[in-house]
């Protein structure tokens, strides 16, 4: 690495990716293609995953989950139905990134989600109840955020859709979502994330940040 | 380098869209694996699947009535859904298959599904999913490596053996059971934690990504010990051969619609986009549809990547007409497998 690498990796800061499934890897590699110091941990001890992690996402680093939490910003990317095994006590006051959906044709029923008509991150917030949550990531498919990923200005570069009640922490992963090569749009608060779940337009499709603008309104006027 | 084909069953449509019989869809695949035999394919898998259009539930009933009517070509599960179903029985039911088979031509791959209709099926929880997979396997590995017939086991998803019998014992001792997976990455590590051979099931995005993967599950089964020539890699991915691409492209696309428009309604998708479909049908694209050049060369090309053993094409979906599927698997053993062979060799 030579000196000019190591001041982009300070001035990124470091992320912390929860889940090393694919969509949790595929973050980590442009994460660390943009200069970020990236830590990644599961549920099981780091040294389980250091050769996943070496080989799927070189240049990430495996750690174990409370060292992951303490990052400047946390992805969490795990199988939704393990969410509450995600510590909230070690999230607490950090920026998290929930990347996950409640998709329950392929996931199956989990009462949690079916209980009211909330965003699944509503439901995921409730958990990390003292975290500030910003819901994104979650309607690109893993196999498309590395071809799809376009430096800042690239023309029709793809946009991705950000909800949060925390307009600080919003800022925050708007920032990192153009380091990785993708315009954001902002949605609103958390409830806002539902324009784009499983099932609507912005989940099923690939847009820009002015069609997704349109598509998001579109969504939350209709609803 | 194996060329085979893989297939869930494929119920034929009427004119108007309606669904023809599931009944007809299972002699219809019994038709093209004695057809794949004939015309000298490596390879047949048939996946456990549960839905009208795609019906062939039982892959060990399949594969036994195959394993009767052909010579040559190797039968197995692509794949079965160990979590949901008993270990014991899978392991019996291929068992026996192998036995009529004349002996070492039927395996097993283990997977976990890509959708959860098995679990209210078989009456299991989808919150004891990781344990029932896991478990599972356990079970099916501890048969098939016992040393007799008599096998004991214990575990928290099903009552346990004690020095209990699991008969027939296969031709040659063991099946080869194989572990499917969509490319997750801790499944290839747990693959060659294993010493288990891998199943890579590639239905999008470019297959040569799956690269990192493969090398994960060689180092991983290295580190545990497990030699070099016990860890193998194939892959299975949609496809379709025909004299042209043009006329494969035609052909493939009314079952791709079909299918994807199924998909659609039940996950909420769009409707089919015919130009992510032509964009999926060229390199570096998942399909492999095309002239015997075409998918030969994006086969070499893979094999560069990802130096497997094995791969074979999912052909049949969406009602596509029982006698495209025939040309379409004679032009895959007859002549997509000589090129293949003759690309690898001029590297």
């Amino acid at each position: 690495m030579d000196i000019g690498e190591q001041e982009l990796t300070a001035s990124r800061g470091t992320i912390g990716i929860l889940g090393a499934g694919r969509v949790g890897t595929a973050i980590a590699r442009l994460a660390v293609a943009a200069g970020y110091r990236v830590k990644i941990a599961t549920s099981k001890p780091a040294a389980e995953n250091a050769l996943i992690i070496e080989i799927v996402t070189p240049g990430a680093e495996a750690v174990d989950a409370a060292e992951a939490a303490g990052s400047d910003l946390v992805v969490v990317a795990v199988p939704l139905h393990k969410y509450k095994s995600v510590n909230a006590d070690a999230l607490a006051g950090r920026v998290v990134v929930d990347a996950m959906n409640y998709w329950s044709v392929t996931d199956g029923d989990i009462a949690d989600f079916e209980a009211d008509d909330r965003s699944s991150s509503e439901v995921v917030a409730a958990h990390l109840s003292a975290s500030r949550v910003v819901k994104s990531f979650n309607h690109i498919g893993y196999h498309e955020m590395e071809p799809d990923s376009a430096a800042p200005g690239t023309a029709d570069r793809r946009a991705l859709a950000i909800a949060s009640n925390d307009a600080a922490a919003k800022e925050q992963v708007s920032a990192f979502i153009d380091a990785l090569g993708f315009d954001s749009v902002d949605a609103g608060d958390l409830a806002s994330g539902r324009a784009f779940e499983p099932g609507t337009d912005v989940f099923n499709g690939r847009f820009n940040a002015d069609e997704l603008s349109v598509k998001l309104h579109t969504s939350l006027v209709a609803a | 380098m194996e060329i085979g084909a893989y297939s869930f069953g494929d119920t034929q449509r009427n004119s108007d869209g309606s669904l023809r019989s599931t009944t007809e869809a299972i002699a219809n695949l019994f038709e093209a694996i004695k057809h794949a035999d004939a015309q000298g394919l490596d390879y047949f898998g048939v996946g456990e699947h549960h839905t009208a259009t795609m019906p062939a539930s039982s892959p060990g009933a399949m594969i036994a009535a195959a394993a009767a009517a052909t010579g040559q070509i190797t039968l197995g599960s692509a794949a079965s859904i160990i979590g949901t179903d008993d270990p014991v029985r899978i392991f019996q039911q291929f068992a026996i298959a192998d036995a009529i088979s004349g002996g070492g031509r039927v395996e097993i791959t283990a997977g976990r599904g890509s959708s959860v209709e098995t679990f209210p099926l078989f009456g299991h929880s989808l919150e004891e999913y990781d344990e029932l997979y896991a478990e599972k396997l356990d079970l099916l590995m501890t048969i098939n490596n016992a040393t007799s017939e008599n096998v004991t086991w214990s575990g928290t998803v099903r009552p346990a053996l004690e020095d209990l019998a699991v008969v027939p014992r296969p031709a040659s001792g063991k099946l080869p059971i194989w572990l499917a997976t969509g490319g997750n990455a801790s499944s290839s590590a747990r693959a060659g934690q294993l010493g288990l051979p891998v199943s890579y099931g590639i239905i999008g995005g470019a297959p040569h990504r799956f690269a990192p993967l493969a090398e994960l599950y060689r180092r991983s089964g290295a580190a545990a010990g497990h030699a070099p020539e016990t860890l193998k890699v194939s892959v299975g991915a949609l496809g379709f051969v025909a004299p042209t691409k043009k006329e494969a492209l035609e052909r493939f696309y009314p079952g791709w619609h079909n299918l994807n428009v199924e998909m659609g309604r039940l996950r909420g998708w769009p409707a089919p986009d015919k130009r992510a479909y032509l964009a999926q049908a060229d390199a570096p694209g998942a399909y492999y549809v095309g002239s015997p050049d075409e998918v030969a060369e994006r086969i070499a090309h893979l094999h560069g990547h990802l130096g497997h053993m094995r791969h074979f094409l999912q052909m049949d979906i969406g009602g596509i007409p029982q006698e495209q599927l025939l040309e379409s698997i004679t032009l895959l053993a007859t002549e997509v497998k000589p090129r293949v062979a003759r690309l690898l060799a001029q590297k």
